[in-house]
């Protein structure tokens, strides 16, 4: 064999300069979407580039001369734009409460209050709008979350589709917690909360009218009580990322990057369901690169884990929670996959959306 | 799940290991001809597993590799032309041309669009009688009565704004070209199992009888290939060369006759040229006369497209087995999946791609605790 290649600084060759126009695959939560980041909204904003991304932004009150001690808010904001707007286990409505109240929670914060902000497309039924507004106040309700502020603008017919929804959140950090993707430590062990890949499976066939024998229902829901379930057995918890776009393995790619450790886990301990797994042989995806809107990952100490599973597992949304890895010393910045036969297998970003292959 | 966890089975796949392993007394040399077994070969690491003597050489049977980079960049053309619908399978839409790619196009006001069946496209041209609505048909023998079908059915529902731009390549002479190739280092080959399922086996067994080289029709999950391994590496021990059908559960000796047939009417064989290795002598197909109103290349002028490979891509020597992906210089360093310099670096099915993907850091020990 020939020499081994050299794979420093192999990760970004030519950022954004190949693309002049925005393409889909910047809003797909893979390397493109991480690159528009880093390179275009970064430097604009004046944001230090060593400072660490997260599901939401952390303020602290009192390092800004805003409160006197403590007092941490966690920020976070997301836009929904899924097509349909209806699907099999949720709709636009309860993913634009649940994703916003997931991310604030992936600080280990309790969401207080959610902002809500309509484009319509001129001509959207009204009953459409209705059920969605429904959909979103009892999914608020649900993860007791207010639904205090919003806005509404509606656009000409053609220039939306239908209906897109942004929500922003806030929610209070307990006193005494640091979750954040540079804590994960070599010795940690890493935990996903159930069943992966029900999301993007359950839009994607609903999308392409592509029938798998039993309907695969989305898992779109709040986590915001399973987050506070776990904290109230230990409040060191290293990570929680929720793997939305590009599924678990981008939580996981991007934790690994972030903090500089390696992860390693097992094919054979990620919980994924027969109708996941069989429409993902279908079209030729990957499950852990497909979205979950109701799962999260957690990296925590190994000596809390026992703790913390039984924690999740009592919580609903917490019920099929396991051990899927762990952080290693070696292998830094790389996930790797042991797959069922016991070989070793890099993973890494999707580049953009995951594309069906062709046979 | 039927058909998926009784050929992922961990206990069956150590057993047919080592099977392999007590059958094989010398060095053999084995191509999987598609795509689809060499990703499901590294994905699971069924080449680090198996013993030292057996090299898997990865074929040249992924259609998005295979298909010319001028063909790619003719395709790019057409899709920005205005008042073009252009379709394509999913994983062709990132294949970049000499310039761009269709999601670029895209994001310049091109209307590309991914479809699941190329009948899906017919129905587009139907519903938007003021475009011309092109199907990009790529694919080898598997994707061809699809293909011939919605050919088939524009002409008989009298749709005319319906088009296809055909790069069809077919297996056979692939093989041919390898066997007869002058370094070619291969000892036996598992065909493609879905090609098959089409085609049926019939046409493997003048190979096999012209070549003394043993060919085992093959699955695509772990345990499929395990066992196409496992019959290539006993006929090639006890020195014998014949046709075997591992795939039986799909595959018959005949195969899809109505989808033969249908491809017979609608496609004719023609010389094709297969990007990083030139031109095979009849090993493709495009549209036979009487649809010839149907090709996308004669209905648009896009001009003369000669598009030059990159000078450095070693591509032809990796789809014909003589050099593994990361024995290339270039492999990871100028060419990556985001930049590709050549036909097996674009396809998630390209054997580059998939040394890329999953084959970065060999011989990590990866432990995991089982615990919850």
């Amino acid at each position: 064999m020939a020499e081994k290649p050299n794979f420093s600084g192999w990760s970004c060759p030519l950022p954004l300069r190949d693309y002049e126009r925005i393409v889909i695959g910047h809003g797909g939560g893979g390397r493109l979407s991480a690159e528009l980041v880093e390179h275009l909204f970064l430097p604009a904003f004046g944001v230090d580039p060593s400072e660490e991304l997260r599901d939401s932004a952390v303020i602290d009150l009192a390092a800004q001369g805003l409160a006197d001690s403590g007092g941490r808010l966690a920020f976070s904001t997301d836009s929904y734009v899924v097509r349909p707007l209806f699907f099999p286990g949720g709709s636009i409505g309860d993913l634009a409460v649940n994703g916003t109240v997931n991310d604030v929670a992936m600080s280990g914060a309790q969401p207080i209050a959610l902002s809500t902000g309509f484009i319509l497309e001129e001509g959207l039924k009204m009953e459409t709008l209705a059920r969605v507004a429904t959909e979103m106040g009892i999914a608020a309700k649900l993860a007791d979350v207010r639904l205090a502020t919003g806005d509404t603008k509606v656009v000409d017919a053609g220039q939306a589709d239908g209906l897109y929804i942004n929500t922003a959140g806030v929610g209070l950090i307990p006193e005494g917690v640091d979750i954040r993707p540079g804590r994960a430590t070599p010795g940690d062990v890493v935990i996903v909360s159930g069943p992966i890949g029900m999301h993007g499976v359950a839009v994607m066939s609903k999308r392409e009218s592509l029938e798998f024998g039993t309907e695969i229902r989305s898992d779109s829901a709040p986590l915001n009580s399973l987050v506070a379930d776990m904290l109230a057995v230990t409040s060191d918890i290293h990570v929680l990322r929720d793997p939305t776009r590009g599924g678990v393995t981008s939580s996981l790619c991007e934790i690994a990057s972030t903090a500089d450790v390696g992860i390693a886990y097992e094919e054979s301990l990620v919980p994924v369901p027969a109708e996941v797994a069989a429409a993902c042989a279908f079209l030729g995806l990957d499950a852990m690169s497909v979205a979950n809107e109701g799962k999260l990952v957690a990296v925590v100490p190994a000596e809390q884990v026992d703790a913390v599973l039984v924690a999740m597992q009592d919580n609903t949304y917490g019920r099929e929670a396991c051990v899927i890895g762990k952080v290693v010393e070696a292998h830094r910045g790389m996930v790797v996959a042991k797959t069922t036969f016991g070989a070793t297998r890099v993973v890494d970003l999707q580049l953009g959306e995951q594309l069906p292959r062709i046979c | 799940m039927k058909y998926l966890d009784e050929f992922n089975d961990p206990e069956l796949a150590k057993k047919l290991f080592a099977d392999i392993e007590r059958v094989t007394t010398k060095k053999w040399a084995i191509m999987e001809v598609c795509g689809g077994q060499t990703h499901a070969i590294i994905r699971n690491g069924i080449d680090q597993l198996l013993n030292d003597n057996i090299e898997l050489i990865h074929g040249p049977g992924c259609p998005v590799c295979v298909t010319p980079l001028g063909g790619i960049d003719k395709a790019l053309a057409i899709a920005a032309l205005p008042d073009v619908i252009f379709c394509s399978f999913g994983d062709m839409v990132r294949v970049p041309g000499s310039h761009r790619d269709l999601f670029q196009v895209r994001s310049e006001g091109g209307d590309v669009r991914i479809v699941y069946s190329p009948l899906d496209a017919v129905k587009l041209a139907e519903e938007n009688p003021d475009k011309e609505v092109v199907f990009f048909a790529i694919g080898f023998e598997t994707t061809a009565p699809a293909n011939a079908m919605a050919v088939h059915q524009a002409k008989q529902r009298g749709i005319t704004n319906f088009s296809v731009l055909v790069s069809h390549v077919l297996v056979p002479p692939a093989i041919e070209a390898i066997v007869d190739a002058e370094d070619s280092r291969v000892d036996g080959f598992l065909a493609a199992g879905h090609v098959c399922s089409i085609m049926g086996t019939w046409q493997y067994g003048p190979l096999v009888d012209k070549h003394q080289v043993p060919i085992v029709v093959t699955g695509f999950e772990p345990l499929d290939v395990l066992e196409g391994i496992r019959r290539v590496v006993i006929q090639l021990e006890e020195g014998r060369a014949e046709l075997e059908n591992a795939y039986p559960r799909v595959v018959s000796e005949e195969g899809n006759v109505p989808a033969q047939k249908l491809v017979g009417e609608v496609f004719e064989v023609c010389d094709r040229m297969w990007r990083g290795i030139g031109e095979i002598p009849q090993s493709g197909w495009r549209l036979a006369p009487a649809y010839r109103d149907f090709d996308a290349e004669l209905r648009f002028d896009v001009g003369s497209i000669d598009s030059p490979e990159s000078e450095v891509c070693r591509s032809g020597e990796v789809l014909q087995g003589m050099i593994k992906p990361n024995e290339c210089e270039s492999f990871g360093k100028e060419c990556t999946p985001r930049k590709p310099l050549g036909a097996t670096m674009v396809s998630s099915e390209g054997a580059c791609a998939a040394y890329y993907q999953y084959r970065r850091l060999d011989g990590i020990e990866v432990e995991v605790s089982s615990g919850g």
